[in-house]
């Protein structure tokens, strides 16, 4: 990897490492994920599967938070307090910039989301649930999901203020979640042209709940392979799509 | 080969939904010659930093040519070239000075390890030993000034652009700074700054370059510009009578004892010399009062470009007055 891509992404998981808010989160993610215990005691059934249930939910919850914060504050700060200036000036492309900027995120995420499935999986050790391989698909597959978020917030950072960043990613987060139901919905609308329209907009906006395999890991079902091999490929698309829309923009930005 | 040369560089923006359109540089043209000190002088406005903006990429012209070396200046190895200091930098608050040298340096890509050594040194060199760990967020204005500058000499560039370098610099950052800047044109740095304070270009500029509404209105060594610009020539004597004085040439006042009499610019001064020393006066000075960068600047500013001072220059609002003038001898 080249020096300055590496170094922006250094800087960019510096940036995020030295800040109070993603401790919090990190904190308040670690904290819910074991009050989940407290939780299996008050509820009837299967307390392991209570505990991995409501511990991994907050586990995405924090984490999902974490990715919408740092990601739509990252770029815009840049432009805000104009240190892209400085960088910008020196000889490295636009594209190098916000491909160290996505590393850089990359990695805060990845370290966010290890914190708390080290602390988790000792939790779920010391409950008497033993090693859940499936606890780590989980979360394999909940990176895959940040990292398609990541690069959403940073598309939206790279042309808006945070606040609009803000509610388009939580927007295109929750439809995410949902998108599943377009694909349903579609075969009952009767005129051709919506059906088109529905279906354009199935393959467009990111389906992330692709990436939800908690029931299953929760229930201890078998996984598809080739669905989580699909699920990696789709991740890898869009992300690479994302960014290639993200590049396009900042390309032509110009910094008054 | 120009170490920077611009050619028809015009820029403009929109607003109001892109309904008006602002015309901010209207064709500048200007070189800077290798190892001088170039300063770009404008008021407020005028366009210095979107010029600048242009030269480093932050703006798309849109039309003219921006060259350093003779490369395109968006090209990476013209950039590799260049050490730029923007207008008020602001630099990443969390990092301490090495950490964010050694980022700058990155971005250079030049390996970590061959940069320590070289920060610590730029470190010193800028005067801020003692401080490298210590986080930017602690560091005062003429500090981060002071960074700002060693982050542009990361890289050993042959040419240094930097916009406002001494604004909000007390009087002792400004002199550290001026020292710096003309000990790096002894290295054979050539130099490119901005500013809207004349004293610096006075001070530092090997040649200038007056910007207004976007548009170059002079450019020249300094020291030509000025003496290109002869105001008009005090002649001093005495051991003369008032009436013979009167006879050799109408416009003369009486100071000190000592006679002055004010010739224009380009007046024969032998010949009056020679009268006053025929009449047996004696000859006490003779003074050619040239423009000072200040009187050029405020007589571009109001549209003129035959050196005659403004109102602005002699405070007055009176036609020019030799006795209020502010000249140099």
């Amino acid at each position: 990897m080249k020096p300055a891509i590496r170094g922006i992404a250094v800087n960019t998981f510096r940036e995020s490492a030295r800040n109070k808010m993603f401790y919090l989160l990190v904190f308040f993610g670690i904290l819910f994920a074991l009050s989940s215990k407290l939780v299996s005691f008050l509820t009837l059934g299967d307390a392991m599967k209570v505990l991995k249930d409501t511990g991994l939910a907050a586990i995405n919850f924090f984490c999902v938070l974490i990715a919408i914060f740092t990601g739509i504050n990252l770029v815009y700060k840049e432009i805000e307090k104009k240190t892209v200036f400085n960088i910008l000036s020196k000889p490295l492309s636009r594209d190098e910039f916000i491909a160290g900027k996505f590393l850089g995120l990359a990695l805060t995420m990845l370290t966010a989301l290890g914190a708390m499935a080290v602390i988790f999986f000792a939790f779920v050790a010391v409950s008497g649930g033993g090693f859940d391989l499936g606890i780590l698909l989980y979360f394999f597959m909940l990176y895959l999901e940040l990292l398609v978020i990541v690069a959403i917030s940073l598309l939206f950072s790279s042309f808006t203020t945070p606040i609009l960043s803000f509610i388009f990613t939580v927007s295109l987060y929750l439809i995410g979640q949902v998108m599943w139901t377009f694909n349903e919905f579609k075969d009952y609308l009767a005129i051709p042209l919506w059906r088109v329209f529905t279906q354009g907009l199935y393959y467009l906006l990111p389906n992330l709940h692709k990436f939800n395999i908690k029931n299953e890991v929760v229930m201890g079902t078998a996984i598809d392979p080739w669905s989580v091999l699909f699920s990696v490929l789709y991740a890898l698309a869009y992300v690479l799509a994302l960014l290639a829309l993200t590049v396009l923009i900042f390309r032509r930005r110009e910094f008054q | 080969m120009k170490a920077l040369e611009i050619k028809g560089l015009k820029k403009s923006f929109r607003s109001n939904f892109l309904i008006k359109k602002f015309n901010i540089l209207k064709g500048i043209d200007l070189d800077v010659e290798k190892g001088e000190i170039y300063g770009f002088l404008g008021p407020n406005g005028a366009g210095k930093t979107t010029t600048i903006k242009c030269i480093m990429g932050l703006l798309s012209p849109d039309s003219g040519e921006v060259r350093v070396d003779g490369l395109p200046a968006h090209a990476a190895a013209a950039r590799q070239r260049i050490g730029f200091l923007p207008e008020n930098p602001y630099f990443y608050d969390y990092l301490t000075a090495r950490e964010f040298l050694l980022f700058s340096a990155s971005l250079f890509n030049i390996p970590e390890k061959e940069m320590r050594d070289k920060v610590a040194a730029l470190i010193h060199r800028v005067g801020l030993s003692g401080h490298e760990d210590l986080k930017l967020r602690k560091f005062s204005k003429g500090m981060i000034q002071r960074l700002g500058l060693a982050q542009a000499l990361v890289n050993d560039p042959d040419l240094l652009i930097l916009d406002e370098p001494f604004s909000g610099l007390d009087p002792v950052g400004r002199k550290d700074l001026r020292l710096l800047i003309l000990a790096l044109r002894e290295q054979g740095k050539t130099v490119f700054f901005s500013s809207h304070i004349l004293q610096d270009m006075e001070l530092m500029a090997d040649r200038v370059g007056i910007i207004l509404a976007g548009t170059i209105r002079r450019q020249g060594k300094l020291s030509e510009l000025i003496a290109r610009s002869t105001q008009y020539v005090e002649v001093v004597c005495d051991r003369i009578a008032p009436k013979e004085l009167a006879r050799i040439h109408p416009d003369h006042a009486l100071r000190d004892n000592q006679s002055v009499l004010t010739l224009a610019g380009d007046a024969d001064v032998n010949l009056v010399v020679e009268s006053i020393i025929h009449s047996g006066g004696r000859i006490l000075a003779v003074n050619p009062v040239k423009m000072t960068l200040e009187d050029i600047f405020f007589s571009e500013m109001a549209g003129g470009a035959n050196g005659v001072p403004t109102s602005q220059s002699n405070g007055t609002g009176a036609p020019p007055n030799p006795s209020t003038l502010g000249g140099k001898p």
